[in-house]
């Protein structure tokens, strides 16, 4: 069993190493026809930049992104350069020189990588996968038997923060720095699920879909983990089998399908403000044009954020979403569970996090309301500021940098729920209330708690749980995503996730069940 | 300003200090030689399994105790004069008191053993066990095989915290099953069985006749009573029992018996001590409880009892009604009210047991014979409510009623498979008996008797 393990191991990695290398890897080679679709694509009208793409990019050979990328770069820069002086402004280049890349580069890939897509596939994807189930599998035996399984979880240097935590901690914040800002270098891995994007939306596939595709390939094996490390857990199980499905239906093949039906591109379950471009003059524009199906989603995505959202949220707690259908909750309890640990506990950390999560609430309702004054008003600017420029700083810090470099790079070091704890504007909505209006809590077995601080250690929220199991009082925190884990980890049975009555959902106590009646009496009542 | 000063940073000096300061200005000063800060003795062996981090284990953070004036003392209380209200210590100095609080705690218990000193033999109860532990049992090739004397719940858990580091065991337990003394038979067996499947030597009716050292001081093998057998180990685990942590009080004039003697105030012979929690004896016992309670929440619930007689509110230790909780490797156990084992069982305690055929779940329902009351239960692999059979106890409730109304006191996480359809099958089946189920109600559940 071990030996499959550390076989399952080296196949994966030797995947995970050619996926890693394929950004620097393969030929490019423009020819002249494909380079004239992009320009009239893009309608590009700028002589100087055809030109100059003419004369040193068609015809040539380039070895790697690397060698094409800044050919480009320059290339916009120079054209954009001459247009400015000479104040041609239609001429200018206004697409980002990283994008324009990725355009060219998905046209003139023809190495081997291009002309061996299936089999690349098999060396990156296939043997990641197949590998990783290597060494998922054979726990069904080597765990033994069903029960918490947390041993040597702070011996290991994956989950310990050690060399290993690291080293997975800078390949994920590359990941995502080459995805939000360098996509270019994504053109190969595009060219490995060309495939599967045209059979599900008949488009080849760009960044984004490598993305989504990436991201239900994680969540699925992660969450064969996840089935056999909890299969005592049955509220585990279903968990995991309900994100999982929502992440690749809704998230994953419905808006690709939708796109093959000539509908807008739209994931049905991701509510504003986490969606925070719902309201977005285009996005607007867009759905309005697109006739009846357009008008449903508009509707329906604002009775989802202001009637279904809170409604549920009132009846089970914001976990039904942030732990059961969201999809960036879905990476956390699955691809994230090996580092739920390293969520910080301290008085400190909640405080940031309650700044931080009400900051970025404020500024997505703010930047909204700009935009539907402007959108109404058919105005640029709101009080003399730009709404572009506000979208365009909250896309890149909150959209990009906090949601997914932070977010998901800090897996390893903070803890998996980085961005739901201190960044999701939704999660901070539905946080609202759940504090202040809904039947769900984490009851407390009343003097059951022996203090030993597993549920605290395992609260991926960083929720100082004891704190109140301590006391004899439930655990009632707009942060908590109802993963359940604090319960199925306390030995002592002493927590439950439930959904009852408001009355008596917090409960202060001074002193806890057990003890004298008369003094209960005495020192709770006051 | 009155002086309390607290001796031992546990569960029961730290909650007496916390509602001291709760109702009062007074100072408060609590002295321990064990750790600079409050930890969960419990949770230690979380720390050897690579569950969690030493500094995990205390619940509160550092920064609390200034916050709440509440003064820690690192140091070893030698002795105490009572007539001068002066401590001792070991290193040297000495403390005023106003009030003293002794609450010291447990030791782990040594029958006097031959080699029951030797190095690599110790207890698991305090923070140096574990750092002794983590000493001697790094590895399964420093220690090859560890040997465990005495099957309670301290026994238990050092067996798993080795066989999370796949070090061999061998267990070996006085009684002829394990915890037969607390628990009735089927659920002992079933507990035996499942030891035996985590690949751990049991062995029942076996006692320690002594441990052999090799040239160095160190433990070599342990030998069995019974047979003579000799078990090479690198390990010795002492975990009979437990008794109060008290040397240092037996030249003073407290009067102590195996723990310091306390009235029902807590108070012990000399105004202006008390002892509470591990270390206090109770002259007489309190219900069906033991005289000497080495339970965490009972530790606890004297600190929170004691904080209001300190603070001019006399108040008696009332324990409420018995209710305790353990992990036996993998299966969680809980009890409330009396559930009686062979030892020590009235005669009019009378016993419904149920059992899954193939997971180890079971429960055990005790009753009066002749009036039907409840009287308690105790369930394995079922989580059950405290609230609800705290009040079905206070109620009174006879047995029929616990019975059909169980699904209000199941405590299982959602979705989790429920038994009470079966168990009250079985229980019409035996008592002949014509019980159905009530659907869980949130109504009954919170409604305040």
């Amino acid at each position: 069993m071990k030996a499959i393990k550390h076989i399952g191991l080296v196949i994966f990695l030797i995947g995970l190493a050619i996926f890693t290398a394929l950004p620097l890897l393969g030929t490019y080679n423009l020819d002249e026809a494909d380079f004239y679709k992009i320009v009239s694509n893009q309608n590009i009208k700028s002589e100087v930049f055809i030109n100059n793409i003419k004369s040193n990019v068609i015809g040539k050979e380039f070895k790697g992104m690397q060698a094409l990328s800044p050919k480009i770069t320059k290339a916009i820069t120079s054209a954009n350069e001459t247009h400015t002086k000479n104040k041609e402004w239609d001429k200018k280049i206004y697409t980002k020189s990283s994008d324009m890349a990725a355009m060219i580069g998905k046209k003139s890939a023809n190495g081997f990588i291009a002309n061996n897509k299936g089999l690349m596939w098999l060396l990156t994807f296939g043997l990641g996968i197949i590998g990783a189930l290597m060494f998922i599998l054979p726990n069904v035996i080597l765990l033994g038997s069903k029960g918490i399984k947390n041993d040597g979880i702070y011996h290991e240097s994956a989950t310990n923060r050690g060399w290993i935590g690291w080293m997975v901690f800078i390949f994920l914040v590359s990941f995502y720095l080459v995805l939000y800002f360098a996509s270019e270098y994504a053109t190969n891995w595009t060219l490995l699920v060309d495939q599967i994007s045209e059979t599900l939306s008949g488009n080849p596939a760009g960044h984004w879909f490598v993305y989504g595709f990436m991201y239900c390939v994680v969540m699925t094996v992660m969450a064969v983990r996840m089935y056999i490390k909890y299969r005592h857990n049955i509220y585990q199980v279903f968990r995991t089998t309900s994100v999982l499905f929502f992440q690749i239906v809704f998230a994953f093949l419905i808006p690709e399908i939708m796109v093959r039906l000539q509908m807008p591109y739209y994931d049905f379950k991701n509510a504003f403000p986490l969606d925070y471009d719902f309201f977005f003059q285009w996005n607007l524009k867009d759905l309005i044009n697109n006739g009846g199906i357009g008008i449903f989603i508009l509707v329906w995505g604002i009775v989802l954020t202001l009637i279904i959202v809170p409604i549920m949220v009132y009846f089970f707690g914001k976990r039904w979403y942030c732990s059961w259908v969201c999809g960036c909750g879905g990476l956390a309890e699955t691809l994230g569970d090996p580092y739920r640990q390293h969520s910080d506990k301290s008085l400190f950390a909640w405080k940031v996090e309650r700044y931080l999560i009400h900051t970025v609430l404020l500024f997505v309702l703010i930047m909204t309301g700009m935009t539907l004054y402007s959108f109404f008003t058919e105005t640029g600017t709101v009080l003399g500021i730009k709404t572009a420029t506000i979208q365009n700083i909250y896309s890149l810090i909150i959209g990009s940098i906090f949601a997914g470099v932070i977010g998901t790079g800090f897996y390893p070091i903070f803890g998996n729920r980085v961005w739901c704890r201190f960044g999701c504007p939704l999660a901070a909505y539905l946080g609202f209330v759940q504090r202040f209006k809904s039947r769900f809590r984490i009851t407390t077995n009343g003097g059951q708690c022996i203090s030993c601080g597993n549920c605290s250690t395992y609260c991926e929220q960083g929720i100082d749980v004891r704190a109140y199991a301590q006391k004899g009082e439930n655990i009632v925190r707009s942060s908590c995503v109802g993963c359940g884990i604090c319960a199925a980890v306390c030995p002592r049975g002493v927590l439950k996730l439930e959904n009852g009555p408001e009355k008596g959902r917090i409960n202060p106590t001074e002193i806890l069940l057990g003890n004298d009646v008369d003094l209960m009496e005495l020192v709770n009542q006051k | 300003m009155e002086h309390v000063v607290i001796i031992g940073n546990g569960i029961s000096g730290v909650t007496l200090a916390r509602h001291i300061r709760k109702l009062s200005d007074k100072k408060i000063t609590i002295i321990s030689a064990e750790a600079d800060y409050f930890f969960s003795r419990t949770a230690l062996m979380y720390v050897y399994m690579g569950h969690m981090k030493f500094e995990h284990t205390q619940p509160y953070e550092n920064w609390f105790w200034k916050k709440n004036r509440i003064e820690l003392k690192k140091g070893f209380v030698k002795s105490i004069e009572t007539k001068s209200k002066t401590l001792h210590f070991v290193e040297g100095d000495t403390l005023q008191y106003d009030k003293l609080v002794i609450a010291t705690g447990s030791k782990p218990n040594k029958f006097g053993w031959s080699g029951q000193d030797l190095d690599g033999v110790m207890g698991m109860y305090h923070k140096q066990d574990l750092e002794n532990l983590e000493k001697h049992a790094p590895n399964n090739k420093v220690c090859k095989r560890a040997v465990i004397v005495g099957g309670g719940l301290i026994g238990i858990e050092l067996a798993e915290m080795l066989n999370s580091r796949n070090i061999p065991v061998t267990f070996l337990v006085r009684e002829s099953s394990f915890w037969n003394g607390v628990l009735p038979e089927g659920e002992s067996e079933m507990i035996n069985k499942h030891i035996k499947n985590h690949h751990i030597d049991l062995r029942l009716s076996t006692n320690l006749k002594e441990i052999k050292s090799d040239n160095n001081g160190k433990v070599k093998s342990v030998i069995i009573q019974e047979t003579g057998e000799e078990i090479l180990c690198d390990v010795v685990g002492l975990t009979a029992g437990v008794s109060p942590n008290i040397d240092f009080i037996k030249d003073s004039e407290i009067e102590t018996g195996r723990g310091i003697k306390v009235n029902r105030f807590l108070e012990t012979n000399i105004k202006d001590v008390y002892a509470i929690g591990d270390c206090a004896e109770q002259h007489e016992a309190i219900g069906n409880r033991r005289p000497i309670e080495a339970v965490w929440y009972t530790g606890r619930m004297m600190g929170e009892t004691l904080a209001q007689t300190i603070c001019n509110n006399q108040i008696e230790y009332k324990p409420g009604h018995w209710f305790n909780s353990a992990k036996f490797l993998d299966i969680e156990y809980q009890t409330y009210g009396w559930v009686f084992g062979k030892k020590g069982r009235p005669e009019y305690e009378q016993h419904f047991h149920w059992r899954h055929n193939k997971e180890d779940i079971c429960i055990t329902v005790a009753f009066h014979k002749d009036t039907n009351e409840f009287l308690g239960i105790n369930t394995f692999g079922i989580r059950m409510r405290h609230e609800i059979f705290d009040r079905w106890l206070s109620e009174k409730r006879d047995v029929n009623y616990v019975m059909s109304y169980l699904k209000d006191a199941n405590f299982d996480p959602e979705f989790y498979k429920v038994y009470e359809g079966e168990i009250l099958k079985q229980f019409n089946t035996e008592f002949n008996t014509n019980l159905t189920t009530h659907k869980k109600s949130w109504k009954r559940i919170f409604s305040k008797a």
